[in-house]
């Protein structure tokens, strides 16, 4: 099967819906004549014009609050936030309109939107371009949270998210858009709320998602030279969050380590383990560890990021403070 | 729909409307019935050795960053001119609220040029003192900076450092672009009904990223000032002389006490976004070409010539001084020391917090076992 980039499948995985269903459209900055600041959205303006695809005025609020309303004339929107940091510019669709129509109208109206965005650090790009925020949208009940970590899964993703009549935010992440993987064939879905298995192991389960699915394997492939097989978790999505493939891991392995890019507090890491501690407390053999940013604002200074940003060598190293018990 | 059939076709919205100019691009000076400078032969000299030093200086740190010593640049190109002459209006109590595009202003302050670059090669956390230098930290969330702006202004108000040719004024920079977020328009209602001593300096270089001007509006920008109930002005943003004289004017008036103006420096981006942009996929290379002919910095050294003012020994050792500078700035640059890790911990809250130092003590103990281990 032919290779392609994160980036290239993510403007893959919006052509297919598009080809596929006259409703879906795409709006957002720069996503016209430039496609995309980080090029993921080449070729769509050319295949489908300025009447499906909206070079919009520089205003997220409006991007987002926008799509909520094209969304109730029976269009799916597919917008995008540049940065997700950007995200808080447009808070209030997100948390308080968009999430909330469903219910506040007892079930008569929905709103089929994606917002998808460029996630997380890694890059050097500073406090304000480089926070991994998928836990902000953890918070709000009525988003659905998809975080792709392969361009197959960021088609078949994309896929689901943009066919779900449920609100989506879809966290691609920025230190990805560089990373090769195979293309998934036409009709690939990924159905929201579905795990993957990214490496089997019976030692140890390392629960990650997105950037830090990469960073698991690598510490798996160090862990497995001394004799230690990691399972590596690749959680897909946040909500729905697929906890079964998680506790059906630890029932054989009893050790869990989750690794998650955010700042330990507040972090989606935080659910996964109270959960576990909830669910499957008689699992486990050893204390449970998360691996997290730092809480602190990402530093500009590339040096200081990779330090707060988790590493393969921390992973390790908890794992190894584990193989005690 | 071809990409090129994408770029800007017809002009922008307003390009037909007059603005206020001193300086033609040809360097003869007109005269405004509102607007007028009186600079005497050395301080139009000065001028025009800082337009020289800032593009000097900003093309070295284009160079820096191609040559992977930065990690990226927003370039001043084409700019200067509205960059130093609203810089130079300032008065030493006036407080400025810049973008991350506003390395002239910057220069005008006299804040020392290598505190962006160190920024930009991501060595150093912080940079310039905002307060003691008058200036802001570089703001890359677009428009925030206008609210920042306005709400120092209303302090301002709020202290009585308003009424007097000592009063206090602020003023925020921002682009074509930036227009379109809420938060600018925000601040426009609260400067307006606070009547708070801001100027907001709209720098319309045309673009935003890759979005030209009619993606933002479908009226002159300065005309929006009306709606909100205050002043707004457009100045050819490529003349110095008038960048000045509107600048200075508006400053005034906000001093004073009487509120807020925008103000539209029309001018041109000449180079990308930033060096992570190519706007040859978006823009068509006559247009670049023709606001070549309208240079910031050609027009005032064709003013020192007619006038007599500067001879070529001048103009020789301008650029000679802005190349000394530009190495040496270089030099300095390529020697910055790589912060300390811990640093990262260092001013998350104001006195410090028991997580952080916890964090911090981790860090360091965690570090320390790699360094105990030694030898590989
Ligand atoms: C809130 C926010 N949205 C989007 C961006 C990404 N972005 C960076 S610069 C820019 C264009 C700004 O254009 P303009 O205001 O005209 O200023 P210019 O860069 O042309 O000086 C955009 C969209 C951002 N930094 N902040």
């Amino acid at each position: 099967m032919a290779d392609m980039t994160y980036r290239e499948a993510v403007a893959e995985g919006i052509a297919r819906e598009m080809r596929l269903d006259p409703t879906v459209v795409c709006l957002g900055e720069d996503i016209g004549a430039a496609e995309g600041v980080f090029k993921t959205t080449v070729g769509l303006f050319k295949e489908f014009g300025p009447t499906r695809v909206w070079d919009t005025p520089i205003s997220e609020q409006a991007i987002v609050g926008a799509a909520m309303g094209a969304a109730m004339t029976g269009l799916r929107p597919v917008a995008e936030i540049m940065f997700s940091d950007f995200l808080a510019c447009c808070w209030d669709y997100l948390a308080n309109e968009i999430p909330k129509v469903r219910y506040m109208t007892g079930g008569q109206v929905t709103v089929p939107l994606v917002v998808r965005t460029a996630n997380g650090g890694g890059l050097g790009f500073g406090a304000q371009h480089s926070q991994a925020v998928e836990n902000w949208a953890f918070t709000v009940p009525g988003l659905k949270i998809a975080a792709p970590s392969t361009p197959a899964d960021v088609i078949g993703l994309l896929a689901a998210a943009i066919r779900s009549d449920d609100p989506v935010v879809v966290f691609e992440h920025k230190g990805l858009f560089a990373s090769r993987g195979p293309a998934p064939p036409a009709g690939h879905v990924v159905p929201l709320g579905q795990a993957s298995i990214a490496r089997q192991g019976r030692d140890v389960t390392l629960v990650a998602l997105a950037s830090t699915v990469p960073i698991a394997l690598q510490a798996a492939e160090t862990l497995a030279a001394d004799g230690i097989e990691a399972e590596v978790i690749d959680l897909r999505c946040l909500v729905p969050l697929d906890m079964r493939t998680v506790l059906e891991s630890l029932a054989r392995t009893s050790r869990l380590v989750v690794v998650e890019e955010n700042p330990y507090q507040g972090g989606w890491g935080a659910t996964v383990v109270s959960i576990v501690a909830d669910e499957g407390f008689e699992l486990l053999d050893a204390p449970i560890r998360r691996v997290a940013g730092e809480c602190v604002p990402l530093p500009f200074a590339d040096s200081l990021e990779a330090q707060v940003i988790p590493t393969a060598a921390r992973v390790i190293d908890v794992v190894g403070q584990l193989a005690a018990y | 729909m071809t990409r090129a059939e994408s770029k800007r076709s017809a002009p922008p919205p307003g390009a037909d409307v007059d603005f206020v100019q001193l300086l033609t691009p040809d360097g003869e000076r007109v005269t405004h019935p509102d607007y007028s400078v009186d600079f005497d032969a050395d301080e139009l000299r000065g001028l025009y050795r800082d337009l020289v030093t800032v593009r000097k200086l900003d093309a070295e740190a284009t160079a820096l960053q191609r040559q992977g010593e930065l990690g990226i640049w927003a370039s001043l190109l084409g700019q200067e001119a509205a960059q130093v002459g609203s810089g130079r209006a300032l008065r030493p109590q006036d407080m400025a609220f810049p973008t991350y595009r506003e390395h002239g202003v910057l220069y005008c302050r006299g804040i020392d040029p290598i505190m962006p670059l160190g920024l930009f090669r991501g060595v150093d956390q912080g940079g310039w003192d905002p307060i003691a230098n008058k200036f802001g930290i570089y703001t890359i969330v677009i428009g925030a900076q206008t609210l920042h702006a306005t709400g120092y202004a209303m302090g301002i108000n709020k202290d009585g450092k308003v009424g007097t040719d000592e009063g206090e004024a602020v003023i925020a920079y921002f682009g074509d672009g930036a227009t379109s977020q809420g938060d600018v328009n925000e601040s426009f209602i609260f400067a307006s009904v606070y009547n708070a001593p801001v100027v907001f300096f709209c720098q319309n270089n045309q673009y935003a990223i890759s979005e030209p001007l009619q993606r933002q509006t479908r009226v002159p920008l300065y005309q929006r000032a009306s709606g909100f109930g205050f002043p707004g002005v457009r100045v050819d943003g490529n003349d110095v002389l008038a960048s000045y004289a509107v600048t200075r004017a508006a400053l005034d008036n906000a001093r004073h006490g009487q509120g807020p103006t925008l103000i539209e420096a029309y001018t041109y981006r000449m180079g990308a976004h930033t060096t992570s942009d190519d706007p040859t996929r978006y823009r068509v290379a006559s247009e670049v070409e023709e606001w070549q002919a309208k240079d910031p910095i050609a027009r005032v050294r064709k003013l020192l010539e007619r006038e007599g003012l500067a001879d070529d020994e001048f103009f020789a050792s301008v650029d000679a001084d802005a190349r000394t500078e530009a190495v040496k700035l270089r030099e300095r640059v390529l020697a910055l020391p790589d912060p300390d890790p811990t640093e990262m911990f260092a001013n998350v809250y104001p006195n410090g917090s028991h997580e952080i130092d916890a964090q911090r003590e981790q860090f360091a103990a965690y570090h320390a076992s790699f360094a105990h281990e030694g030898g590989h």
